[in-house]
């Protein structure tokens, strides 16, 4: 009841907050937060709940922004057409990192994914066809509402939080599923759960594959609202960097965590850069490597693990991840 | 074989070696920890910089800068160790990986924020000069670089393998009780092996400083390639490192002449994960 109470709080705040707060540039953080809170919150899927760390999480950002710009640049299309084949890329790839590495110690899977991240921001960078250093763009001038470009940001708003809260159904089912039970099992014990009968790479591979189209949708949804991409901003390592400090920052393996760590995060950053200028950037990230030292360091569950008392984040019963 | 071939071939070599020498450190504290240093190659790149502001504050080449590098890295190790990875150690695995990983960061970007995000280098009279043999024609730079590189890996693995500090540091890794029980502290053996891991990307970082480029950025294509020579090598092993970075730095320096200089890094990436696919032991080293 008490939970009900919260959610329905926090759902009337997120709703009313760009028509209070109505200045374009308070909207514009709002959307950037919910949109970063949709890709850490489907980093969190791999990442959190599997505990697999994916640092190059990027590459999924990447074939869903190319994918949504591409069929607008190159074949006309609305770039909402193009998200099925960012996911199909997104799965596809998924696949190819986390067959071979999932079985093996967690370190593999994370440079494994750095590597590919990197390769393919090097083959993009070099294929004249993607626009190469420059970049694929989205329409300038819309032909009709399905274009998805609109001046103000109130739109990418609700359409944000409509897919945050899909995202966040997506993962709440999944943690009550089969998959979740198995999830928590391998990641308190791969080899206790392998005995049980637990398919552990497998599962491991499921959360991986979901957590990569849902990164992809988050990586299109940002290309509409800026109109392009190009391979520093869809495929570059801080964007990976930036997804998943977000989740570990508010909560890795809990559902709402992800999208405190947005909240935070995301205006500091926007506040930086406006107060800081270009000189800003490198600060930032500064700041960002001494956060993800100081939680890995004092509080590996996030901050929402505070208020959730002193249980393992994963390791609790049911649905007992929300705050 | 054509001669340029000859020619290329040597220069991966030698290159190679350096990747070697950098690579021993992280299969060190990989081998005997099992903790994965995601900020190793910023290791390197912290050498490189600290080589470039003792020539610049000083106008001292790589006798100055070499042993100051190595001085400053172990340094840098040490205070990692006992700061951040005893506590992370023990914890999840993903306090392990963000904690280097967040590491990476703050020492890239701290050095982006001073020094700017321009590519630097070192005057290339420095360590002038070609050295011809048998008609190969090296810089003095690189040939320095590689050699010194090549000594101290050998001398590494000598360390390790034949000294008493090295057995107790292989007893640790062993077993942390009993080498307790034998009287030897974990604690310190495991500060000393960061500071070995650490002095030696020092060293590495001041060596290729002469003729690498020298940008905040340059440690994270480093550090794929140290991951990449410790899995292929297998852990904990310095001569399996040896091997795999004399290889690796061939295997680049050939693509690079052959397809061109943008594709040498994804041919490194490419191999890396070809090898997780069909070879994942490594080459010579167990799982």
């Amino acid at each position: 009841m008490r939970r009900l109470i919260w959610l329905s709080v926090v759902a009337a705040i997120a709703i009313a907050y760009p028509l209070l707060l109505s200045s374009p540039f308070q909207q514009r953080l709002g959307a950037l937060v919910l949109l970063y809170a949709i890709a850490a919150s489907a980093w969190n899927i791999v990442g959190g709940y599997a505990g697999q760390v994916s640092v190059g999480h990027v590459v999924f950002f990447g074939c869903g922004a190319y994918a949504a710009m591409g069929s607008y640049a190159k074949f006309g299309l609305s770039p909402l057409l193009g998200i099925p084949g960012g996911i199909v890329l997104a799965v596809g790839l998924a696949a190819i990192i986390g067959v071979p590495t999932l079985r093996l110690s967690g370190h593999y899977f994370s440079m494994a994914t750095i590597a590919v991240a990197e390769t393919v921001r090097l083959i993009v960078t070099n294929t004249e066809w993607l626009g190469a250093a420059v970049g694929l763009s989205g329409p300038t001038v819309p032909r009709n509402v399905f274009d998805l470009s609109f001046l103000s940001s109130l739109p990418y708003y609700y359409l944000f939080l409509v897919v945050l809260v899909i995202t966040l159904l997506i993962t709440w089912w999944m943690t009550n599923s089969r998959m979740g039970f198995y999830l928590r099992a391998i990641k308190d014990s791969e080899r206790a759960a392998r005995s049980l009968g637990a398919p552990a790479s497998r599962t491991k591979l499921y959360a991986y594959m979901l957590s990569a189209a849902l990164t992809s949708v988050a990586g299109a949804l940002y290309a509409m609202m800026f109109g392009f991409v190009d391979p520093e901003s869809g495929l570059g390592i801080l964007i990976s960097v930036k997804i998943l400090i977000m989740a570990a920052l508010g909560g890795a393996g809990l559902l709402f965590g992800p999208l405190i760590g947005a909240a935070i995060l995301v205006p500091l950053e926007e506040i930086s850069n406006s107060w800081l200028g270009g000189k800003g950037a490198g600060l930032t990230f500064v700041v960002y490597g001494a956060i993800i030292v100081l939680i890995a360091r004092f509080q590996p569950g996030g901050l929402l693990s505070l208020f959730t008392g002193r249980r393992k984040p994963g390791a609790d019963k049911g649905a007992g991840h929300a705050p | 074989m054509s001669f340029v071939l000859v020619q290329v071939i040597a220069g991966g070599l030698l290159l190679g070696a350096v990747y070697a020498l950098f690579s021993s450190g992280l299969t060190l504290v990989w081998g005997m920890m099992n903790i994965v240093n995601f900020a190793h190659g910023d290791f390197v790149m912290l050498g490189m910089y600290v080589a470039y502001v003792v020539y610049t504050l000083m106008g001292g080449g790589p006798i100055l800068g070499a042993p100051l590098a190595t001085l400053v890295l172990a340094t840098v190790g040490v205070v990692v160790y006992f700061a951040l990875i005893r506590d992370i150690m023990k914890g999840p695995m993903l306090a392990q990986i963000l904690g280097t990983f967040g590491l990476a960061l703050l020492l890239r970007y701290s050095v982006f924020w001073w020094f700017g995000a321009n590519f630097l280098s070192m005057p290339s009279n420095i360590v002038g000069g070609t050295y011809a043999f048998a008609g190969l024609r090296l810089e003095a730079s690189r040939l320095l670089a590689g050699v010194v590189a090549l000594l101290v890996t050998f001398g590494l693995h000598l360390l390790l393998t034949r000294t008493s500090l090295g057995s107790k540091m292989l007893a640790v890794a062993e077993d942390q009780t009993a080498a307790q029980l034998m009287g030897i502290r974990p604690d310190t053996m495991q500060a000393i092996a960061w500071a070995i891991a650490a002095g030696a990307t020092g060293l590495a970082g001041a060596l290729i400083a002469n003729f690498f480029y020298i940008v905040p950025t340059v440690g994270e294509t480093l550090g794929i390639v140290a991951f990449v020579t410790v899995s292929l090598g297998g852990f904990g092993s310095v001569p399996g490192a040896l091997v795999a970075g004399l290889l690796i730095g061939v295997i680049e320096s050939l693509s690079g002449y052959l397809i061109g200089a943008v594709y040498k890094d994804i041919v490194v990436y490419v191999l890396f994960l070809s090898f997780l696919w069909f070879r994942p032991q490594g080459l010579m080293g167990k799982m």
